[in-house]
């Protein structure tokens, strides 16, 4: 399987032929549409090696997340930066909705789409990142030459930190074809609790806790309820609520999944923006509209505001503004780079893929 | 050799006193950490701003002139040994807390302030920066950023990479790269990751943002003595096993106890091997852990365990693991610290194999470890004044990071390759990898001029190298042509 596709990126790498690399399909809408041949990570799956007792999980790219959720429940261990599905039931998309649209099967998001999406769910804050947990990866270059970077040990500095280069490259540096991750224990006991308040006083909320000594593991707030998560030992999180206090949440674990893989109402609204910035950053004041996640630091936003306007607003906010679902825009959905910057970005694309077949264009127009 | 006229326009661009050229000014900053690499620099400048350095970096660049850059000159890989015709590039001055926003959890700085100088400044706030490396009364912000440093709460709170948001760095060409923000991420690729722990081989950092956590509300140790390391390896495993994630977990063996109880009397029991794990967080999730961690020790079987009972007691346990090295320096007249990590289940393996090569090598061994995340520090004492003995030691230590490599690990955990552990380089990478580490290099920094011949080898340097390592009859790099 690692052989025919190592053939088809040199053949296509000959032909100067693009590729639009594709796992579960869960994720084709994010990012900027890709054009070429699809190749995908499908028959490539399967966990390779877990050790608990390690804290290490390495699996194939096509691996899908649900699978490996499942294992690790199993052993009772997790991927603590909840890498949204965005799933089944299928998400139709403004920009991909025909395709979505007439999928006949479930989609099952892989280990592949996660770390090329560098995605994470509502624990990010608290727990760390997808590229947090990155040990090691194993790639197929633009060229067709395998390589492989870190390895499956907590610590490495050992060379450049290509493995985690990888993560949110969206497959423009290569196709990641198995990944080792470092993976956590899962919480002894979790309780959610709501508070009615208004989103100024949510966001400092939010900042305040982070800044104490609480078992927090996430925070949401929307239509004037925030909703704190705490993982940890039960006399702890017992401790935590009588502290807060709020109003405990029942079937938490569908709250924080559904919000994770955008399964409510307000994410089917479009075109939907997600905003990341500094987290005590006041309400943007840009509509009510509005899911914040990330202790304030992500803000979801269903807004027809121009793309400058809200580019604009994140980047006052110390953050960047990314068309999440909606129209193409001619400059990319992401936040443009500086021009050293997207120099640099082209630089290391041609050492990666010097004839830009990877996902041409997916991440920036340019490349 | 540096011309005068490039010597007297690098003044033009300082202070009086910002460059050094007399001897007795340069042999200072001979040697980082790793005294056992000298070279004496060409030129020391030390700016006291960013535009300074800027200006210092668009010369060497129109100039030609390779650049070195140096924190507080704590590392231990010999990352910061001067090159022959190179400007050390030294960042002490630029030593400013520029901001610290208590809401945000951030503090804004310069590279040369010292690591424990921000947890310091943030205490105040509850706050505090998480990563500790041993040497954090001294290191600086900017080498920490620079090797990815990790210290004895890695395990739990992860190393510089997953602790700092943004940094202002410069391309050798004098071009301001912004990269990550004030949020959890940034658009375009991780330059945040690939810039952490590049040696400074990439661009030089004039700004760092980090994150700052809350103080844990309640830190527990205990002490478990083992009658066998191999025993004190897979209580580690069980620990994890059992659910916790404890803050510290580390591992001394015989030598390394004797050493530490000789020098500061932390009150450790005699053993072949002494784990101490600490515990942190909410009061009531340290009570369980604590149980819990207990219970694991016990059933791993632990000859001894003892809970800190007081925050003095805590600290003197602590106080022999950290005066661990300082300790085993007084049982010869030098010792080579190692850094190499290992999966952890491989541990009593790779402790039995260093115990034989020690025997046929003829020189001691202490080991100390952060046995939670598998990186082993094996001190190998000798005593430069004998004749081949340090060429002894490096022969012995390269051969434990080529074992920590063959059981699936890595030459270096946090103290980086520098110019030390660069041969081993060929034994953790093969030739397309390492092809591609200069091409990385070269999308920032095309004409070699950051911190030339550091970190990554020449493919003909690990040609020449394998043809001396051949191992198990096959040689590494098979595929290269030997000279």
């Amino acid at each position: 399987m690692l052989d025919s596709l190592i053939e088809r990126i040199r053949a296509a790498h000959e032909n100067h032929a693009p590729l639009v690399i594709e796992g579960g399909g869960s994720k084709r809408f994010y990012g900027n549409a890709g054009a070429g041949e699809v190749l995908s990570t499908r028959s490539l799956a399967g966990v390779v090696d877990y050790q608990p007792r390690e804290l290490v999980l390495t699996a194939r790219a096509g691996t899908p997340l649900a699978d490996i959720d499942a294992l690790l429940a199993g052993e009772n261990q997790m991927l603590a930066f909840e890498p949204p599905h965005f799933g089944s039931p299928p998400q139709p998309s403004r920009t991909w909705g025909e395709r979505a649209a007439v999928t006949p099967e479930p989609i099952h998001a892989t280990l592949g789409g996660a770390l090329a999406t560098g995605l994470s769910g509502p624990r990010r804050p608290y727990a760390g990142a997808a590229r947090d947990f990155v040990l090691g990866v194993r790639i197929i270059d633009g060229t067709g030459q395998p390589l492989r970077f870190g390895g499956q040990v907590i610590k490495n500095v050992a060379g450049y930190d290509v493995s985690r280069l990888m993560v949110g490259a969206l497959g423009t540096l290569g196709l990641v074809t198995e990944v080792s991750l470092k993976v956590l224990p899962r919480p002894a006991e979790e309780l959610a609790l709501q508070f009615e308040l208004d989103e100024a006083a949510a966001i400092v909320k939010m900042n305040e806790w982070a800044g104490q000594p609480l078992p927090l593991s996430a925070t949401s707030w929307h239509a004037g309820v925030l909703t704190v998560r705490l993982s940890g030992a039960a006399p702890a999180v017992r401790a935590a609520h009588a502290k807060l206090g709020g109003e405990v949440l029942g079937d938490a674990a569908a709250f924080w999944q559904r919000l994770r893989d955008h399964v409510t109402p307000f994410f089917d609204r479009r075109p939907l923006w997600r905003l990341a910035v500094k987290p005590s950053t006041p309400p943007l004041g840009l509509g009510e509209a509005q899911w914040i996640e990330w202790g304030g630091a992500l803000r979801w936003l269903a807004s027809e505001h121009p793309a400058a306007t809200l580019r604009a607003a994140a980047s006052a906010a110390g953050g960047h503004a990314t068309s999440f679902r909606g129209d193409a825009l001619h400059d990319g959905v992401f936040t443009p780079l500086t021009p050293a910057m997207l120099a640099v970005h082209r630089a290391l694309k041609l050492r990666f893929d010097p004839r830009g077949i990877l996902n041409r264009g997916r991440l920036y127009p340019e490349f | 050799m540096l011309s005068p006229v490039f010597l007297s326009r690098l003044r033009a661009l300082l202070p009086a006193h910002g460059v050094l050229h007399e001897r007795e000014d340069l042999v200072p900053f001979e040697s980082d950490g790793l005294s056992a690499y000298r070279n004496v620099p060409d030129v020391v400048v030390l700016p006291e701003d960013e535009a300074q350095v800027v200006a210092v970096l668009k010369l060497c660049h129109a100039e030609q002139v390779a650049v070195v850059a140096r924190g507080a000159g704590t590392g231990l890989a010999a990352g910061a040994l001067p090159v022959d015709g190179a400007v050390l590039l030294v960042l002490a001055k630029l030593g400013r807390i520029k901001a610290i926003d208590p809401l945000a959890r951030t503090a804004v700085v310069e590279p040369g302030v010292r690591n424990l100088a921000i947890s310091e400044a943030v205490a105040p706030h509850g706050l505090y920066y998480a990563p500790d490396p041993s040497s954090q009364i001294a290191c600086s912000i900017g080498g920490n950023v620079a090797e990815n440093s990790g210290g004895v709460h890695c395990l739990k709170y992860g190393l510089t990479v997953h602790n700092i948001l943004k940094l202002r760095a410069w391309t050798i060409d004098g071009q301001l790269l912004e990269i990550g923000s004030d949020a959890l991420d940034a658009p375009g690729y991780d330059l945040l990751a690939l810039l952490t722990g590049s040696e400074g081989m990439l661009a030089v950092i004039t700004e760092i943002t980090v994150k700052l956590l809350p103080r844990p509300e309640r830190a527990q140790v205990m002490l478990a003595a083992f009658d066998d390391v191999a025993k004190a390896g897979a209580a580690v495993g069980n620990i994890i096993a059992a659910g916790v994630l404890p803050a510290g977990l580390e591992m001394m063996d015989r030598l390394a106890i004797q050493a530490a109880e000789a020098f500061v009397h932390a009150g450790y029991p005699m053993a072949e091997a002494l784990l101490l794990c600490e515990v942190d967080g909410v009061n009531e999730e340290v009570s369980a852990d604590i149980h819990t961690v207990r219970e694991v020790l016990a059933a791993s079987g632990a000859t001894g365990i003892r809970t800190a009972e007081s925050e003095a007691q805590r600290l003197k346990f602590w106080a022999g693991r950290k005066a661990a090295f300082p300790a085993v320096g007084r049982l010869a007249p030098d010792y080579y610290c190692m850094d190499g990590t290992i999966p952890r289940a491989q541990l009593p393996h790779v402790l039995r194999r260093i115990g034989e090569m020690s025997a046929q090598f003829g020189l001691a061994v202490a080991n100390v470890f952060h046995a939670g995340d598998g990186n082993l520090h094996p001190l190998i004492l000798y005593d430069a004044n004998q004749p081949g003995e340090l060429e002894k030691a490096e022969t012995f230590g390269g051969r434990i990071l080529e074992l920590c490599v063959e059981v699936g690990g890595a030459i270096t955990g946090e103290h980086g390759v520098g110019l030390e552990k660069i041969n081993q380089m060929c034994a953790q990478f093969a030739a397309p990898e390492l092809a591609r580490f200069h091409e990385v290099k070269a999308a920032f920094d095309p004409g070699k001029l950051l911190n030339p011949g550091k970190a990554v080898p020449e493919l003909h340097r690990c040609a020449e190298w394998g043809a001396m390592h051949v191992h198990a009859g096959r040689l590494p790099h098979p595929e290269l042509p030997r000279f």
